[in-house]
């Protein structure tokens, strides 16, 4: 290691043990977006103010409020992070969350909107039975909302060791009450407008820090990317060298566990429940689209710049270094801004990525909510009979409520566990349970209710019992039970298996089912998903 | 769905109406061979990034080497399909189904008394 190295290991240990920048930084920020909550909660009337915005969002606002749903921790620090100590294995990574936007820009995106009110399960049950589907519907939609929430939650405890100098486990669960509390704040009075704009400035912020440091990293390469890998590959971890530049440093010796992970991540992103409502608060199909097609552009150049930050980290600050630092490869981003800008842009970018979590845990709370309430309490228990058009809104800030709760103490509970596997879960069950029902609703007429049924449970069963049995959770040191072994699937990504699982059961469950589904209802919804009549409008205020 | 259009549309009728029908397979028929091609090229690099990595180590220039190039590509290829797809759906798709909406959305009032 270099001396520039221990230099910023010695200041980084000086800066946190001083975090009242980082923490004033985000306070900032907390304050700016209660600001914009307040202000954008003064038309929160109707459940579609509620849930949906009020369909006012221009597709550009839009596309930013995906990004910043989409953009969480774990894939600013932790891409930045792969690709500083696993080179380019961190960057296939980034790859499949991108391309994966194609299949929601080629085939969901206009579709769910035109079809669709508040959640994914009006979809699906648009033309099926309402009861069984929607359970089924709510039921992986909390699914994949409850693993996104407990590993942002897990990554927040995680991030406070790094950025705010607080080691005592009573300190970390402290910051967690109070990142859940805040985001209770945020759901509970903005609902989906307050939601968004969190969004929308988080994505600005995150967007434009890293575009930022890009440049930088770049112009101390004298803007060749050639120059910066070099850097890198001196610097790598001990007996890697070059091997950054190449496949195989992560997921080489399980090739098939990488193949099982690229199904998940491309084929995921298009049933990620709260990316799927996020296509609601726009006016129209068109704009979806414009907001898929934003989404798009910035989640690709956000990471391209992960590519140039994750290599610039490992040039700059080092492989080993970074190994070290408290919160391990997740340091990578801080540290790399701390080499270059100093406390100011390292309190900078911990308070975004503080940041980060808070939005992202807000849009998968409003999405549980939003499926508790309109799928199960007002669609399933009341069978769609709700009288007085507050209650369901209600139903959902309650929701809110019990979910801010229950992220805090499984927030708590599960700190200094390892479960980062949980978010490539959610994707995995997202492909599995939700994407072969969404498909198949909207473009196979044979689709029918038990179809729907068996694929939602049997993919969202796949996924969570072969997760249960595979080596993240037993049977080796880093495992979430170290001391089990009750290993019986090889892989760490279930999606090779459950995701054709899904497909086949939709499939399968439909051509052995004698009930015919209502074709009236077919054609409706096939004339309405593609041309647009009768969709939801935008709420006049 | 609670909220259907307010006069009864005949929607059996409708998916059968040529325009209708015309519509749906121009989409198809973009978006199906979109979809297949942009899943292949990306599962290619897949494989070849699990299975050919002395392939995807060779060195092109200075230290950029196929794999970083093929990466590159796959960031390249999305933005190309997301930008020709926009176009295609502004210019081919939104005006019949504006058309479309449009005559139900007429038919649908007027029946209303």
């Amino acid at each position: 290691m270099t001396l520039t190295a221990s230099l910023v290991s010695q200041a980084t240990t000086e800066v946190e043990n001083n975090p009242v920048l980082n923490i004033a930084i985000f306070a900032a920020f907390v304050a700016v977006t209660m600001f914009i909550v307040l202000r954008a909660s003064r038309n929160n009337k109707t459940a579609s103010d509620y849930y949906a915005g009020g369909r006012s969002f221009t597709g550009p606002q839009n596309g930013f409020a995906i990004a910043g749903d989409y953009l969480s921790a774990a894939s600013f620090l932790g891409i930045c992070g792969a690709i500083a100590v696993n080179g380019y294995d961190g960057f296939l990574y980034s790859i499949g969350f991108l391309v994966a936007w194609l299949v929601a820009l080629l085939l969901v995106a206009e579709l769910m909107r035109n079809t669709g009110k508040f959640t994914m399960a009006d979809v699906l049950s648009f033309r099926l039975k309402q009861r069984p589907v929607r359970m089924a519907a709510a039921i992986s939609t909390l699914a994949v909302c409850f693993f996104y929430l407990l590993a942002q939650m897990a990554g927040a405890g995680g991030l406070v060791s790094l950025l705010m100098g607080i080691d005592s486990k009573l300190g970390q669960s402290l910051v967690i009450a109070v990142v859940g509390t805040l985001m209770i704040i945020y759901v509970l009075v903005g609902g989906m407008k307050g939601t968004t704009w969190v969004q929308i400035v988080k994505a600005i912020l995150l967007i434009l820090g890293a575009a930022a440091m890009t440049v930088w990293v770049l112009a101390l390469n004298g803007f060749n990317l050639s120059t910066l890998l070099g850097a890198a590959v001196d610097n790598a971890a001990a007996g890697v060298g070059e091997g950054v530049l190449n496949p195989g440093l992560q997921y080489g010796a399980n090739p098939l566990d990488f193949i099982s992970l690229a199904l998940a991540l491309v084929l995921g992103t298009a049933g990620l429940p709260h990316v799927l409502m996020r296509f609601y608060t726009v006016p129209t199909a068109k704009e979806a689209r414009r907001s898929v097609v934003w989404a798009i552009w910035l989640i690709g150049a956000f990471y391209l710049f992960t590519l140039v930050l994750g290599y610039g980290a490992a040039a700059l600050v080092g492989a080993e270094t970074i190994k070290n630092a408290p919160g391990g490869v997740n340091s990578a981003a801080p540290l790399l801004a701390l080499y270059l800008g100093g406390p100011i842009l390292m309190g900078f970018i911990s308070a975004v990525a503080f940041a980060t979590i808070l939005a992202v845990v807000a849009g998968l709370a409003i999405t549980a909510a939003a499926s508790f309430a309109h799928d199960i309490y007002a669609n399933y228990m009341k069978k769609g009979k709700v009288e007085d058009p507050d209650a369901e809104v209600k139903i959902a800030r309650r929701t809110v409520i019990v979910i801010g709760a229950v992220a805090i103490i499984g927030g708590i509970g599960v700190q200094g566990q390892n479960i980062a596997f949980l978010v490539a879960l959610a994707f995995a069950v997202a492909a599995s349970a939700n994407l072969p029902t969404i498909i198949y609703s909207l473009f196979w007429k044979r689709f029918t209710t038990r179809g729907a049924v068996w694929s939602i449970y049997g993919g969202l069963g796949a996924a969570v019992l072969l997760i249960a049995f595979s080596p993240v959770v037993s049977g080796n040191p880093d495992a979430m039970i170290p001391g089990a072994d009750f290993v019986l699937f090889p892989l760490k990504n279930p999606g090779i298996i459950s995701i054709p699982l899904g497909f086949i059961l939709g499939w399968l469950g439909s051509v052995t089912d004698r009930t015919i589904e209502s074709p009236e209802l077919a054609a409706e919804m096939d004339v309405r998903a593609h041309t647009g009549f009768g969709a939801e409008k935008a709420v006049e205020h | 769905m609670s909220d259907h259009a307010r006069a009864p549309i005949d929607f059996l009728a409708e998916e059968e109406n040529p325009e209708f029908k015309a519509l749906k397979r121009k989409r198809f028929s973009i978006v199906v061979p979109l979809s297949i091609a942009f899943l292949a090229w990306y599962f290619l690099y897949v494989i070849l990034s699990t299975y050919a990595h002395d392939f995807m180590s060779t060195k092109v220039v200075g230290l950029i080497n196929v794999g970083l190039i093929l990466g590159l590509l796959q960031f390249v290829s999305t933005f190309a399909i997301t930008m020709f797809y926009v176009s295609f759906a502004n210019n081919k798709l939104d005006p019949p189904a504006a058309e479309i909406r449009d005559r139900l959305e007429r038919e649908s009032e007027g029946v209303q008394p």
